[in-house]
């Protein structure tokens, strides 16, 4: 079975076009094909596959990339909630 | 062992034993995950030399087997970082599983004198860890991102270390779906357990202050409405998760829980009160929904920022829903 999606309209994940090199190692690292890489330039797909789990930001040697990175986990977050942080497990 | 420039390197065997398996099916269930580690550092698969290639990975004895089972006939060096016993993209995004880690291990198995390219492989998994431009500077030595699943990498090593784009996609099919039930229920238990109890104390109160008979009866028809949700959240949902409308996981969870409190509602509509009735249909998918929501941690497709969306909408609900729940349950006691 393939193609599930989430909630539409949530993800955090930024893009610079201008900023961008098109090495394409956003294109490699998602493991949900948000990115694709052509004529020198990468564009986002599909925002809404996005999990935010942060790994083209990070491999971004351009730094064209940002978003707030974190695991999608209802307990995580309630946990951080109930101790009142905003860190993530 | 392996005699290296740097000294011998242990040999990982690539065939699993009926010990491995056994223990797999321990972690299936939750049974010992934190002690399930193999010793980092630098391993050799078949004859490795100046050449040969070299696999990152996890010191999750689970992880370990996953990949040096797929590597039969391949003479390889394995890279074992030390995530402290977790899985790769779990420790990915704790990042133990990251650029520091990666640096200092290729430094202590003196990796520039083991061989002579300066390339790693990494799962694309441990991308959101690893900055492969930050390694570089820290090591000198280049990372490529092999495949997602253990099973690709022969295919990616001989199609040049290049991997298709469906080797780069995580999917999240049944039988994986399937493999999470056992952990998600070992895991739920012990809650499940202390919420019984409370369950069953609740259940003595009636008319007569409190009975020990409605204690014991009632009580255990509470335990089984919070079984079944709990079997629709952390079963049911995930098995369906294709096939039940809705994107958000509290909305399958409790259509999940639907289904099985009108079978249940249907099956005791003889032994059941209006009031009791009404108890189950909506105590059973109010906790279906709760538990479904909490696997959104088990996925692999869910973002941070959509779980507390959801958590946000789903939440008031829920706990509005249990306490009606709650009144019809012990007003049904007095209203027999």
């Amino acid at each position: 079975m393939e193609g599930f999606r989430y909630l539409d309209g949530v993800a955090s994940l930024r893009f610079s076009e201008a900023a961008c090199t098109g090495c394409g190692m956003c294109e490699q690292v998602c493991p949900h094909r948000v990115f694709a890489v052509a004529r020198g330039k990468a564009r986002i797909l599909d925002k809404d596959l996005c999990m935010e789990c942060g790994s083209c930001a990070t491999n971004c040697p351009a730094g064209a990339i940002s978003v707030r990175p974190g695991v999608g986990c209802a307990t995580a977050i309630m946990k951080g909630w109930l101790s009142g942080s905003e860190e993530k497990t | 062992m392996v005699d290296t420039p740097a000294g011998p390197v242990p040999r990982a065997r690539v065939t699993i034993g009926a010990r491995d398996v056994l223990g797999r099916w321990s972690m299936r269930w939750g049974m010992g995950r934190n002690r399930y580690r193999v010793a980092p550092g630098l391993y050799a698969v078949g004859d490795p030399d100046q050449l040969s290639g070299i696999l990152v990975t996890a010191n999750y004895k689970m992880t370990f087997d996953a990949l040096r089972r797929e590597l039969t006939g391949l003479n390889v060096w394995i890279l074992v970082l030390d995530t402290r016993g977790v899985n790769v993209w779990c420790a990915a995004g704790k990042g133990t599983f990251g650029t520091e880690e990666v640096v200092r291990r290729v430094k202590a198995a003196m990796l520039e004198e083991v061989v002579s390219h300066r390339r790693l492989i990494l799962p694309q998994l441990g991308g959101p860890g690893v900055s492969a431009h930050q390694v570089t500077k820290g090591c000198g030595f280049q990372v490529v991102y092999g495949p997602v699943h253990a099973r690709d990498i022969k295919a990616f090593l001989a199609a040049g270390m290049r991997a298709t784009p469906r080797m780069r996609q995580v999917l999240f099919p049944l039988r994986e779906r399937l493999a999470l039930a056992p952990v998600e229920l070992v895991g739920l238990f012990k809650p499940a357990g202390w919420l019984s109890l409370v369950l069953f104390l609740l259940a003595g109160i009636g008319p007569g202050f409190f009975s020990i008979g409605a204690a014991w009866h009632r009580g255990l028809a509470a335990a089984e409405v919070l079984a079944g949700g709990i079997l629709g959240g952390a079963v049911l949902t995930p098995v369906l998760l294709p096939w039940l409308p809705g994107r958000a996981f509290s909305a399958k969870g409790a259509l999940a829980g639907g289904i099985l409190a009108v079978c249940s509602a249907a099956l005791y509509r003889d032994a059941l009160g209006a009031f009791h009735a009404l108890a189950l249909l909506l105590a059973l998918p109010v906790i279906s929904s709760f538990v479904a929501m909490n696997f959104t941690g088990a996925t692999p497709f869910t973002s941070p920022s959509g779980v507390e969306k959801e958590m946000r909408q789903a939440l008031p609900v829920q706990a509005a829903l249990t306490a009606l729940a709650g009144i019809f349950w012990v007003g049904g006691a007095f209203l027999r």
